[in-house]
Order: structure tokens, then C-alpha cells, then sequence
């Protein structure tokens, strides 16, 4: 299968309170279509640049991005995001909020709604349209936020740490859901999370990165069968795979801790 | 009940009676419910009723003590001398006229200030170096008083009608665009940055994010505003105009007609009072809108 997004060796460097700052340095991942591939990684370790920088707002310092075969670098609108905040309009109702994604690339507003209400009726947000975001709980705000994100209809969906302000039992819903959306519509999906049952849980593939300059440690296959049940977690080989990724991880918390107590 | 009686009846008889002694001293007692809001209502209508004999209270005292003289009336007037004079400039001079002179510079001075002042905010966030050399010149703008220019607008624009919208509008835009330059200025840049996400341009943003966002800041300049215009207009009247309720007020002392005096200090306080609560409503029904 061909690579739908190949970030080829990409590199931030900032300059703060006159030092330099490297944020991310070489980072390269090939991502095949259709996969969800997480990337997990001790705070600080540069995943949102990385986002920033697939989703075209910030421009890296060496390096390209590809997508399809051409070079999205500084390119904005070619790829679905999603940050943890679910960023509603708070003056607009659910519906509106949902088709902001066409209604800013000039769909007529009645095709827009036309194609957002079944999908409101199918992922569990009917008899939501009219509510404003206010009204609805950190979950279903999530929900209609991903939506959106689905509607723009891009091929690729970045998701920034989506699920990271819920509750451990909505969590666990969403992820399911999330299961469900991803089989129905086959997009490749970016995942950042902190979360390793969560990484283990929703990925193909799973790129752990180093702490600070950020880059990639390892990259780890998740061998479960689709579609996955929540029993899968506490299979033998979701465990194994666990340690796997705590051990990786444990050592980069460490790394990062003791060059936060050297600065 | 019937299971209880059943369970009761297999254990003991005695246990039935003082099953149901207990279950009748249970029930005299009524419950109390506790209704906060019953206790608000009646918080509201009591501290209404106060406030009524409050006024009615200064009103009564004002009329009394200039009748029986503790108070001077040529200085103070009274509330009944006050009345009889209205009546008397509403009949036989132009009170109704000066009236709808005064609110009618007031108001359009109002709308076009507040509005004017928040577009030249919204502005500001088309460009940083833009905003931030502007900015320096809006604190002063802000500082100055802007009455002292009274004599210069007259000049400016004669002493009719368009003077004195001329310093309504002085008095309210500097408000209004320092208020929407604040609701510039906190609009959100994860929110920004999702539309730019979705590929929006920078009208767009600017449309959809950033004029909603600051809405809830131009409104909250609206009650400054009303009570700077009305206050623009009357000062523009007293410099030089045939019409208004301030001409009225400085024509009045001229000539020592204290009572008069009165009469307009009297209807201006009513009419800010008016335009007061009007703008309070346009106030709630824009926060709805806005404000979710």
C-alpha cells in the first residue's frame, strides 16, 4: 500500500529567553492509508509541533511533509484537526458548529445540514441540533467536535489528545465510538495521547517519542485483530504489549526529569 | 403496608400496635418544605414597597419643609411648584419639542459613537503593529475630556442639531472601541487556529470567530455610553442652541426662573432614566444572542 502521509525528516528549533530550543529534531514517519497510528510520548516531546506543522500552521525548520504524494508544507484546510478543547462556537447550536468545516468551504448551508443530520442520528447526538454547547456534557461536546472534524471530509484526521479532559467511564465510551466512526468511514488517523490502554486499544501502530528534542524511540505494531472489544484489554497480549511501551516510556519520563531539574 | 403487616403480624401482636403508634406519630407531624425561591419572591416585593415609600418619603419632606420654610423654595423649589411650571412650559412654551430634541441627538449620537467605536475596535484585530501604535492614542483619547471640545465642535458644525450629535459621538466612540479592542484582544487562539485548520480565510475568522466573540464586550460599553451621550448633547446645548432641554436649563437661570430650572433638571433625569432601562433591554436581548 502507498503512503498517505510521509513526514520526512522534520525538525523544530525555537529560540527562547535566547537559547536554543530544539523541539523536535529529524522526526520521519510513514503512514500507510487507512491505519490509526498513535504517538505516545512524555510531555513536552514535541507532538503538537508535529501536529502544527502536518496541519500546515506552523512551517518546520528542516524538513518536508507529504500527503498523496505532494508537499502540504504551510499548506492549511488539507487535513482534519481535532485538539483536546472541542473549540465549539458557544454562539452557535450543535447543528451549526458541525458544518462550520463546509460552511467554510462554501457548501450551501441546507447540502450541509442535509448530510450532517444522518450522521448526528447514527453517532448519537439526534435531538441535539438545535442545543448550544453549553447545554451539553464534556463527551457530547466531544462527539460533535469529531464530527465536524469527520464532515470536513479530509482523508486525514488529526486527533490531539481528544479524550484527555474526560472521565474514565466516558472515556471508554468515546473510544468505542471513536472504533465505530473509523471502521465506518476508514480515514488515516493521527492519535496523540498520554494514555497507553487507550494507544494499545484504538491503534495499528504506535510511534513512541524520545523526550526533549523529541523523536521517534520506536515504532511498535499492535498484532490484535479488528474489530476489538473492550475484552481485548485485559488479554495476554494487550498486557505483554503494555509492558512493552511502559518500559519504553518509564525511561524517557526519567530523561526528561532529570534534564528539566539540569536547566 | 400490607407486607409489613404481614412480617409484623408473624412476630407479634404487641409488635403491630407499636408499629402503628409509631407510624401515627410519624404522620401528625406536616413536613417543612424549604421554598428559597417562595422567600425570594417576598425578599423582592418587600424591598420594592421600601424603596417606593423611600421616594415618596424625600418628595413628601421636599414639599413640606419649603412650605413650612425650613427649606428656601426660591433656591429649592418644590415638588408641586415644579409640576405647575411643567405644566405651564408644556402648554404655553416647547417643552415636548426640547424634549425630542435632547433624546433625539442623544440617541443618534449614541448609535453612531458606540457603533463607529466598535468597528474601529473589531479593526484592530486585522493587524497587531496597527493595533499596538493606535493603541497609545486611545488611552490619551480616553483621558481627554472630551467636553472641552465643545466650544470647537459648535464652531465646527453650528449651533444646530449636528453639533450636538457631534459630542455624543465624541463622548461614546473611544468607549466603544476600547471595549471591542478588549474583546479583540481575548479571542481565543486554539480557536483561531481551528478555523484556520479548516482551511478558513482571514475574513472568515474574523466574521464568524472574532465579531461574535467581542459582541459581549461592545455591549457591555452600552450603559457607559448612553448616560456619555446625554451628557455630550446637554453640554452642546449649553454652549450655543436654539432648541433642547439644556438651552432650556441655561435660558431658565439667566433669567432666575429657578422653578424652571427644575423642571429641567427633573426631565432630564427621567429621560436618562428612560434611555437608561431602553438600553438595559437591548442589553439582555443582545447577551441572549451572544452570551450562550
Amino acid at each position: 500500500m502507498a503512503n498517505k502521509v510521509e513526514v520526512i525528516g522534520v525538525s523544530k528549533y525555537f529560540m527562547r529567553n535566547g537559547k536554543e530550543i530544539v523541539a523536535m529534531q529529524d522526526t520521519s514517519l510513514f503512514i500507510e492509508e487507512g491505519r490509526f497510528v498513535s504517538i505516545i510520548g512524555p510531555s513536552g516531546c514535541g507532538k503538537s509541533t508535529l501536529f502544527n506543522i502536518i496541519a500546515g500552521l506552523m512551517p518546520p525548520s528542516t524538513g518536508k511533509v507529504m500527503a498523496d504524494g505532494q508537499n502540504i508544507v504551510g499548506k492549511t484546510g488539507y487535513v482534519g484537526y481535532m485538539l483536546q478543547k472541542d473549540m465549539l462556537l458557544p454562539w452557535r447550536t450543535i447543528l451549526d458548529n458541525i458544518i462550520l468545516g463546509m460552511e467554510i468551504r462554501g457548501v450551501p448551508k441546507k447540502e450541509a445540514t442535509a448530510r450532517a443530520l444522518p450522521l448526528m442520528e447514527k453517532y448519537g447526538l439526534k435531538g441535539f441540533e438545535n442545543h448550544y454547547p453549553k447545554e451539553l456534557s464534556g463527551g457530547m461536546r466531544q462527539r460533535a467536535a469529531l464530527l465536524r472534524t469527520i464532515l470536513y471530509d479530509r482523508d486525514i484526521i488529526l486527533l490531539d489528545e481528544p479524550f484527555g479532559a474526560l472521565d474514565a467511564q466516558t472515556r471508554l465510551m468515546m473510544q468505542n465510538w471513536l472504533l465505530q466512526i473509523w471502521e465506518d468511514f476508514r480515514k488515516t488517523v493521527l492519535f496523540v495521547t498520554h494514555d497507553i490502554d487507550e494507544a494499545i486499544y484504538l491503534s495499528d501502530d504506535i510511534y513512541v517519542f524520545s523526550a526533549r528534542p523529541g523523536r521517534i524511540k520506536a515504532k511498535i505494531t499492535v498484532p490484535m485483530a479488528r474489530p476489538r472489544t473492550q475484552s481485548d484489554m485485559t488479554s495476554p497480549e494487550f498486557t505483554e504489549l503494555k509492558q512493552r511501551l511502559l518500559d519504553l516510556l518509564s525511561e524517557e519520563v526519567r530523561i526528561a526529569e532529570a534534564s528539566e531539574r539540569i536547566s | 403496608m400490607a407486607s409489613s403487616l404481614t412480617n409484623e403480624a408473624v412476630a407479634s401482636p404487641v409488635g403491630i400496635e407499636a408499629a402503628e403508634r409509631e407510624e401515627s406519630l410519624v404522620r401528625k407531624e406536616r413536613p417543612v418544605i424549604q421554598d428559597p425561591e417562595a422567600l425570594e419572591r417576598s425578599h423582592r416585593r418587600n424591598v420594592m414597597w421600601w424603596r417606593i415609600a423611600v421616594g415618596m418619603l424625600l418628595i413628601v419632606g421636599w414639599e413640606v419643609f419649603t412650605t413650612i420654610g425650613w427649606m428656601d423654595s426660591y433656591y429649592w423649589s418644590s415638588p408641586s411648584m415644579i409640576l405647575q411650571t411643567a405644566w405651564v412650559q408644556a402648554l404655553k412654551g416647547n417643552l415636548l419639542g426640547d424634549i425630542l430634541y435632547t433624546s433625539g441627538s442623544t440617541i443618534l449620537g449614541f448609535v453612531l459613537g458606540t457603533l463607529g467605536g466598535a468597528i474601529l475596535g473589531l479593526t484592530f484585530w486585522w493587524s497587531r503593529k496597527y493595533a499596538e501604535v493606535c493603541e497609545p492614542y486611545l488611552v490619551i483619547l480616553n483621558a481627554m475630556p472630551k467636553l472641552a471640545l465643545a466650544p470647537v465642535l459648535v464652531i465646527l458644525f453650528g449651533i444646530g442639531f449636528t453639533s450636538k450629535v457631534a459630542l455624543a459621538i465624541a463622548m461614546t466612540v473611544i468607549v466603544g472601541a476600547i471595549s471591542a479592542y478588549s474583546g479583540v484582544k481575548s479571542v481565543d487562539a486554539d480557536m483561531e487556529k481551528l478555523m484556520y485548520s479548516l482551511g478558513a480565510k482571514r475574513w472568515q475568522v474574523f466574521t464568524k470567530v472574532v465579531i461574535p466573540w467581542s459582541m459581549p464586550w461592545i455591549i457591555s460599553s452600552l450603559r457607559i455610553n448612553i448616560a456619555l451621550a446625554l451628557a455630550g448633547a446637554i453640554v452642546g446645548e449649553f454652549i450655543a442652541s436654539r432648541e433642547g432641554i439644556g438651552r432650556m436649563i441655561l435660558y431658565a437661570g439667566t433669567i432666575l426662573d429657578i422653578n424652571l430650572v427644575w423642571v429641567g433638571v427633573v426631565v432630564l433625569s427621567i429621560l436618562s432614566m428612560i434611555m437608561y432601562g431602553g438600553v438595559v433591554l437591548l442589553e439582555r436581548k443582545l447577551m441572549k444572542e451572544f452570551n450562550k
